[in-house]
């Protein structure tokens, strides 16, 4: 995919932008070292706003840039090299998806726009990403509903004004038909909420949902027809996890790159040793090739074509594995300084994990490339 | 754009008229292409005819200068060719080295009397080539060469031996390097054209593990050379082989090797062995992400946006990538798959066509050799 001029302007301003503003020093290391409650900077989230960016998904008659898939990958991809936390992924772009066209969008649009609102999204409910095994309840009650239930992998949760909750107004675990996805605000009576700092410093959130009171204008889309609004949502998501991590990736064999170029052990530069040429060479051809299924896939979904589901977990599979090999290679080619905390590679291992695990793993989405191609 | 609409009626009227029924069927085999040159038996007379009516036009080279043979065409034009003759499911006319190979070579260090006469020749798909790199010192080391040319006045007199020619036992001419002086290593050879019908000129098939001999070695027994068949300047032939070689690897990831837009396993249907699904579902991952990136390849290659260095990568990844798919097709086909000669096993086709595909990985440059050029030329690592 070759980028438009106005791709070509977005990439250049979140590039530099990130590079300065969002650096693993700024923003990463010192909300973990001063131990935030959020785990990202509020005013950073407010940068992002200044530059449209929180509203990159938003048609523009709503304020926003009226932007796709493709044009968040952009972003993500330099989010992920600097290892930015931001509610970018889950509020801009999956839950902006989730919301559009529905009547929350009019209420929730304007404060994403002006970088006030964060949203999360509470899918999960083992320990492994599984959209149809969502058993949550939500119970009918006069008008509206009341949700009973557990939820965890919630990220950004315990920070979040607003929280997507999947539940199940219909049918049994394993089916698509009968979910229902609701918006619930922060302050909802019944809802117990523990803020869980994740292995990348990260913040996800287990919610416990009892008897939350909700009323049907709380519906976003159909009742029962949950399963595709989630699908708009997770595809949205998973193609951004998926341009973050080539930026993990990216970022992690860049540095691995420089320190093969410095560091000299049996009077050579390490970099000269065949045997580590060869493997950075793979990883580079792995990364672009990754980077190529993203843009794909993100182009597919931007189009509506038929294809999109399937190239999303492709390239969500693809690009989970290809940063973990790139991160693993990282460590071990950095040798002991690669697993101290003063040296930035092990932080690209430890996002890695958790990018990887969100919206479903690369085996999640490999065994979905399966039945999707019905095998 | 009228312009290049009026190219696309035109053509489209024009491949109605001249493209034979049977060249619109998929051809069921390697063996059904054509190759042309000298000693070349037409399989069909439709095939003769699409080869003469596709030559006339100058579109077996279609973005090749008409003064030789070529189409003259532009690069929008010579897509809306491909496009057109893709619509009515056209096969390729001509399969030539000549063209994917020597052409662009002759093109850029021939002379004006070696182009017209070779390249015209080769459009028209009279004249077969082999190419002789490898010999039996000099594979991943092609620069160690030892084949000599002594220079005997009126002449090259070439002695030595090549190995891995492709079909030299089929071809006409040979493009070959030879050793014009041992004084440096690169800086000593010389890029040759002779006949293969010259005395001293010998081949000798090479029985393969797939049971296949598309390779021969061959030998040169004092091979007299005309002087005038020197293609660049003496001893700088390393520069045109690798002229050439880039194009070849050009060529062969242009192909997509390695990657499908089909998933393997949507093509085997339910697989109940789960170890063996869960293979082929990692393999499809990576297979519909590889031609996704040989999508995004060609698309900056017709942009002249790659790095020289792309075709390795993407030769390493595409061999490799198509080694492991039939590895999975033999897994997929069990004990059926390896009957050798029966007729369910159609001849032990899956089973001769795994064998094939570990020369991928190996020809044209092995996976090592293109790993160690992206290390040096994209990732710029001290010392490769």
């Amino acid at each position: 995919m070759r980028l438009t001029d106005d791709q070509q302007m977005l990439h250049d301003t979140a590039k530099s932008f990130l590079a300065d503003e969002g650096s693993i020093a700024k923003q990463l290391r010192h909300w973990r070292d001063t131990s935030c409650k959020d785990g990202f900077g509020h005013q950073l989230w407010k940068q992002f706003a200044e530059l449209g960016l929180t509203g990159i998904c938003i048609p523009e008659s709503a304020g926003g840039m009226g932007m796709g898939a493709a044009e968040a990958a952009l972003v993500l991809e330099e989010i992920g090299r600097n290892l930015t936390p931001s509610p970018f992924l889950t509020t801009a772009v999956a839950a902006v998806r989730a919301l559009e066209g529905s009547a929350q969008a009019e209420r929730w649009f304007p404060g994403i726009v002006t970088g006030d609102t964060v949203a999360a999204l509470a899918i999960d409910e083992g320990r492994q990403h599984d959209q149809n095994g969502i058993a949550m309840r939500a119970q009918k009650a006069g008008n509206g509903f009341t949700l009973s239930g557990a939820k965890q992998f919630v990220v950004h949760g315990a920070s979040a004004d607003l929280i997507l909750v999947a539940a199940r107004t219909g049918g049994s675990a394993g089916e698509a038909a009968g979910l229902t996805l609701f918006a619930v605000e922060r302050d909802a009576a019944g809802m117990s909420v523990e803020n869980v700092v994740l292995a990348d410093s990260s913040h996800a959130a287990r919610i416990l949902f009892d008897k939350v009171a909700v009323d049907g204008g709380a519906v976003i889309g159909e009742v029962d027809g949950g399963a595709e609004v989630l699908a708009r949502a997770l595809g949205a998501g998973r193609a951004g996890a998926a341009a973050e991590l080539i930026g993990v990736a990216a970022g992690a064999s860049a540095m691995t790159l420089d320190y093969l170029k410095q560091r000299k052990q049996f009077g050579k530069l390490i970099g000269e040793f065949q045997v580590l040429q060869h493997r950075a060479a793979h990883l580079f051809g792995e990364i672009e090739i990754a980077r190529a299924v993203a843009q794909k896939a993100a182009a597919l979904l931007d189009a509506g074509d038929v294809r999109a589901e399937l190239m999303v977990s492709v390239a969500k599979a693809k690009a989970g594995r290809v940063a973990a090999l790139a991160v693993q290679e990282g460590v071990q080619m950095h040798g002991g300084i690669g697993m101290t905390d003063e040296y930035d590679i092990g932080l690209y291992m430890k996002r890695e994990m958790v990018l990887g695990e969100l919206f479903g793993s690369p085996r999640f989405h490999t065994n979905r490339v399966a039945e999707l191609s019905g095998y | 754009m009228a312009e290049l609409d009026l190219f696309r009626s035109e053509t489209r009227a024009w491949l109605e008229a001249n493209c034979p029924p049977e060249m619109r069927t998929p051809m069921r085999s390697e063996k059904d292409a054509c190759w042309g040159g000298r000693i070349w038996v037409f399989q069909s007379p439709a095939q003769e005819a699409w080869l003469r009516a596709m030559a006339g036009k100058g579109w077996t080279v279609p973005d090749w200068p008409t003064a030789y043979g070529g189409g003259g065409l532009s690069a929008a034009e010579y897509k809306v060719l491909r496009e057109q003759m893709a619509a009515i499911g056209a096969r390729n006319p001509l399969n030539s080295f000549g063209i994917s190979m020597l052409g662009p070579a002759l093109l850029k260090y021939g002379t004006e009397a070696q182009k017209l006469r070779f390249l015209t020749e080769i459009a028209r798909g009279e004249i077969r080539w082999c190419q002789g790199y490898s010999e039996p010192g000099a594979g991943s080391d092609l620069a160690g060469l030892q084949t000599r040319a002594e220079d005997a006045g009126d002449h090259w007199l070439v002695n030595g031996q090549k190995v891995w020619t492709s079909y030299a036992d089929q071809a006409d001419w040979i493009f070959c390097l030879v050793r014009t002086s041992t004084e440096t290593k690169h800086g000593g050879i010389s890029f040759l054209l002779f006949d293969m019908e010259t005395p001293g000129v010998s081949t000798k098939p090479i029985l393969l593990i797939s049971g296949s001999s598309p390779f021969c070695e061959t030998f040169f027994d004092d091979v007299k050379v005309p002087k005038d068949q020197l293609v660049g300047e003496l001893n700088k032939g390393w520069n045109v082989a690798k002229y050439l070689l880039g194009h070849e690897r050009e060529m062969i990831s242009g192909m997509g090797l390695g990657g499908e837009r089909q998933a393997l396993g949507a093509s085997v249907g339910p697989i109940a062995d789960p170890v063996l699904r869960a293979e082929i579902a990692s393999f499809d991952v990576d297979s519909l992400a590889f031609a996704a990136m040989s999508e995004h390849f060609l698309d900056q290659l017709k942009h002249g946006e790659t790095h020289p260095a792309m075709p390795s990568m993407m030769k390493y990844a595409g061999t490799e990538l198509n080694k492991a798919r039939h590895e999975l097709m033999m897994a997929t086909g069990g004990s059926d798959a390896l009957e050798w000669d029966s007729d369910r096993s159609r001849g032990g086709k899956t089973a001769r066509d795994w064998l094939r595909t570990k020369a991928n990985s190996i020809e044209g440059g092995t996976s090592e050799v293109q790993l160690g050029i992206v290390a040096k030329h994209i990732l710029q690592l001290p010392g490769a």
